[in-house]
């Protein structure tokens, strides 16, 4: 399947994918972070959960302490 | 967004009498928070909800907008006070409260922007997924990664949709061994505020 991830394509080989393994596939460790799936934030306690689809669109950014 | 020449057609005061009629959240009195309510005060912004529960200390004047003589206050007393040396007429609602998911709601209720100005990030966490999930139709401006100097080309705006916008360079964590500095600290406060500018301009 294709997504957008931050306004740029990624494939993965999986017909769909949870918040978690797409972490995992893309090695992003730092933890934290806000997602949202097609304009819908997910909360961290869904990230095993939550199914990313075929053309879905993930904008993601990290938190960073500062302020 | 593209400036065309009738984005420039407003008088001053038509953009203060504009700006008059909304309400802004500012979630956290830090750094962010206190420079970016002084900037939209000056723009004439009409009513300023500041949360914040924390007391002015001698370390924070070396970024945020607090004076000498104001060590000791509460922060959300202390920015109204300077709020009002520069605007008297300004509405300036303070709630010295610490956030929680909770309180939120009600904090914030009827503000048109909120403007997120933690310092700690499962603060900033906290208050995204509060906001998104039961303000979902509030725009919310975070800041995130500005510790550090230099480096202005890393500070960055991004629009996610329609109610979540993210000022900052999204890497500098700040620490022991990288403080957050006033430059960078009151560009991105001044990002934030410039943001929450763009969209009242459109509103009506």
């Amino acid at each position: 399947m294709k997504i957008i991830l931050n306004n740029r394509e990624e494939e993965f080989e999986k017909d769909t994918i949870t918040v978690s393994e797409m972490l995992d596939l893309k090695m992003f460790t730092f933890r934290m972070r806000i997602i949202k799936i097609n304009g819908e934030l997910i909360p961290k306690d869904k990230y095993s959960t939550a199914i990313i689809h075929d053309g879905d669109n993930i904008q993601m950014f990290y938190l960073m302490s500062g302020g | 967004m593209i400036f065309t020449l009738d984005s420039y057609q407003m008088k001053l005061s038509e953009i203060e009498n504009h700006l008059g009629k909304f309400k802004v959240g500012i979630a956290g009195a830090g750094g962010l928070g206190s420079n970016c309510a002084v900037a939209l005060a000056r723009s004439g912004i009409g009513t300023l909800v500041i949360a914040d529960f924390d007391k002015v200390e001698p370390a924070n004047l070396t970024r945020q907008y607090y004076f000498r003589n104001q060590i000791g206050m509460m922060k959300a007393d202390a920015l109204r006070d300077n709020i009002h040396s520069i605007r008297p007429e300004l509405n300036v609602l303070i709630h010295k409260v610490r956030l929680d998911r909770a309180n939120i709601p009600s904090v914030f209720a009827g503000c048109n922007v909120i403007v997120e100005a933690f310092d700690r990030s499962d603060m900033k966490e906290m208050l995204i997924e509060t906001v998104q999930g039961r303000m979902p139709q509030v725009p919310l401006i975070v800041g995130s990664g500005m510790a550090g100097w230099g480096n202005n080309e890393l500070l960055n705006f991004r629009h996610i949709d329609e109610s979540l916008y993210v000022c900052g360079d999204e890497v500098s964590e700040a620490s022991d061994e990288l403080p957050p500095l006033a430059p960078r600290v009151g560009i991105v406060a001044n990002m934030q505020a410039n943001t929450v500018l763009e969209i009242l301009m459109k509103f009506q």
